[in-house]
């Protein structure tokens, strides 16, 4: 079907575009093409002088062995992130379908990890998992024999990094899971009962296929958010490290423009950054509007 | 194939809305059954009971020799037509009826044979490669008898299934079902609140109320000696006319000695009317004079509707468009042999 609004006058749609559109101008475009300017620059480092140079800091970008590092790592780190928060919100989701009764209050408390802010969050992970201070740390240590040490230990941060970012994304997830499964008409599952599939049969031939949209905006949602929404909540607990184990994209465009003060090579990397963004949001719309229907 | 049977079967559901209030009847093997009653008289809870998908709160209920009220749906080897059809959106017809075979775990060459059988009977043949939505309604309701056949269950539950259909199509429809049930042979239960679907495909009638039975049995035999006057107003259409009576009027009125001195309900057909002239004599049977109304000609029929002197309204059947006009005076006769009585609350027949 489609929807079409009737206008009365010829400038009022433009009107109401106005607001938006100043909004993406100002803090979209407008740092995008800095960005975009900036990486053709170099400045030196009092920023006194500035020459331009045009692909230079790519090069140098991509000749450095630590950029490809931490090209793995973010990929690892996404990748396990999206996995554990769509796996653990489908299970949850499905559970929460079944049982109708005091679903209200499970929602209301899955929904509150995703009101906290990542700093917050990355506090509250970083102490209870404190090797000499947390509470999980000490009993880690204590009752499981594990030598928890997610300051000198890279594999420990990536975990610890990595659940921490999972538990804020659960309850995103959940929410569109849950309202993909209320969607699947109650019918088609009870013909498939009775058509003699058991439940878990039942989950993999007729819900999960019909939940594919949804799964499937998920992934991209969680892995645009893997790249990008957890640079406050690395910030907080491992700063990147140790050895910059946990140096993600993002994480190293912050730590190398703002910490290191290279301005320029910051930028190549934000436009790269940018490029990635560009690509999944195409395949998304690709996808969405060709593959994932039935 | 297997006879179906409910001993004192009753829903409550969460919340306490008890929707089934204890129903006891029993399917033989290879009959066709349809629970017909008003909506909301929990005629689809009882099919969801046998089927599976709802709980049972208390009773039983057999498939065969089995109890199945703690089997689930899957175990249970019956197949149910949904109303909207309930087809899997995301595969192809040939998926959608080969699902239940392969469940089982039957081999592929036995599957395609038993899918192509079904579509050729129900010829569909050329669907099988689209998806449920790139079909009609009535060609979605064939895909869902499909589903149900190819499985060959102990028995087909259908909770009104041709109720999406326009009027033609139902009629079509309603053949087909009959006529696929008779080949199989399978035990059928089958709910309408349609009447005419209900008295057309059934070899046993169960007419509900507020979740339980007011009457079982052969269709034309309910329609004949309705046991209550909710079935009686149920069961025909336009529905039969009832007109209470008080004290002694019904006995002197019909010279039955059985009739109960706080009076009775008397019921008459419609179509066991016929008009006379005024004044015309009662000639051994009942004659009630009347003022038309109103009258609805609808080609083979006319239907005249008229007050009696006595005040009750009555629908009166004649056969052709030759009626009298709104206004007339006319005198509604009708043999004794015809008249239903039934005691005054309605809930008996006499
Ligand atoms: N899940 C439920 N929870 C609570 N009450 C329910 C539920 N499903 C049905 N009911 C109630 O049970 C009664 C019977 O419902 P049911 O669906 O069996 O009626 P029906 O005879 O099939 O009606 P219709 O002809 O309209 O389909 C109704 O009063 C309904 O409101
Ligand atoms: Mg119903």
């Amino acid at each position: 079907m489609e929807k079409r609004a009737i206008f009365s006058h010829r400038l009022l749609p433009y009107a109401l575009l106005v607001p938006q559109l100043v909004i993406t101008l100002v803090f979209f475009y407008w740092p995008a093409s800095q960005a975009v300017w900036q990486s053709f620059l170099l400045q030196d480092a009092f920023g006194l002088s500035t020459s331009f140079i045009w692909f230079d800091n790519y090069r140098e970008l991509f000749s450095q062995p630590d950029y490809y590092r931490t090209i793995g790592t973010t990929l690892v780190f996404s990748g396990s992130v999206a996995i554990l928060s769509l796996s653990i919100a489908l299970l949850l989701a499905t559970q929460a379908d079944k049982q109708l009764k005091g679903a209200g209050v499970y929602r209301t408390l899955l929904i509150w990890p995703y009101a906290v802010a990542p700093a917050v969050a990355g506090v509250l992970w970083a102490f209870m998992f404190q090797p000499s201070l947390g509470i999980v740390a000490r009993g880690l240590r204590d009752y499981l024999g594990i030598d928890w040490n997610p300051l000198l230990d890279g594999n420990q941060a990536m975990i610890l990094v990595v659940l921490a970012a999972t538990w804020k994304q659960i309850s995103y997830n959940f929410l569109f899971f849950l309202a993909g499964l209320q969607a699947i008409p109650r019918s088609v599952t009870e013909a498939a009962a009775i058509d003699g599939a058991r439940p878990l049969r039942r989950f993999w031939t007729i819900t999960f296929p019909l939940l594919s949209p949804t799964t499937f905006f998920l992934i991209v949602v969680n892995i645009v958010y893997a790249f990008f929404d957890t640079l406050g909540l690395i910030d907080t607990m491992t700063g990147g490290g140790p050895a910059k184990a946990t140096e993600t994209l993002v994480y190293k465009v912050y730590a190398d423009g703002r910490l290191g003060g290279d301005l320029g090579g910051s930028a190549a990397q934000s436009v790269m950054l940018m490029i990635i963004v560009i690509a999944l949001t195409a395949i998304q719309f690709r996808y969405v509007e060709k593959k994932v229907t039935y | 194939m297997a006879e179906v049977t409910l001993k004192d079967v009753r829903k409550i559901y969460p919340g306490g809305v008890e929707a089934v209030k204890g129903i006891t009847f029993d399917v033989p093997d290879g009959h066709f059954c349809v629970l017909v009653g008003p909506s909301g008289c929990g005629k689809s809870t009882l099919l969801r009971m046998i089927a599976g998908v709802e709980t049972i709160s208390s009773g039983e209920i057999r498939i065969g020799e089995r109890v199945v009220n703690d089997i689930e749906p899957s175990e249970r080897d019956i197949a149910m037509v949904f109303q909207n059809y309930a087809l899997y959106p995301h595969m192809r017809v040939y998926d959608n009826m080969a699902y239940g075979l392969r469940n089982r775990k039957m081999d592929k060459a036995e599957i395609d044979r038993r899918v192509r059988d079904a579509a050729r009977i129900l010829e569909i043949e050329p669907l099988l490669d689209r998806k449920p939505r790139a079909l009609s309604g009535g060609q979605r309701q064939r895909v869902a008898m499909g589903r149900a056949i190819v499985r060959s269950p102990k028995a087909f539950l259908f909770d009104e299934p041709l109720s999406n259909l326009d009027a033609k199509l139902r009629v079509s429809m309603r053949v087909e079902i009959r006529k696929l049930q008779k080949t199989f042979g399978t035990t059928s239960v089958y709910v309408t609140h349609d009447q005419l679907e209900a008295m057309t495909l059934a070899d046993m009638l169960v007419v509900m109320n507020a979740g339980r039975v007011e009457q079982i049995g052969a269709p034309l035999a309910v329609y004949e000696k309705p046991a209550t006057t909710f079935v009686a107003t149920f069961i025909g259409a336009p529905a039969m006319n009832l007109l209470t009576m008080s004290g002694a009027e019904p006995a002197l009125l019909l010279g039955n000695g059985s009739i109960p001195s706080e009076g009775a309900i008397i019921g008459i057909r419609p179509e066991d009317l016929a008009l006379a002239p005024p004044g015309a004599p009662a000639d051994g049977g009942i004659a009630l004079p009347l003022t038309v109304v109103a009258v609805e000609r609808v080609g083979p029929e006319s239907f005249v509707y008229g007050t009696l002197d006595r005040g009750d309204s009555i629908i009166v059947r004649l056969p052709g468009t030759h009626a009298p006009a709104p206004g007339e005076r006319a005198v509604a006769v009708a043999s004794r042999a015809k008249l239903h009585v039934f005691s005054a609350d309605g809930g008996r027949r006499l």
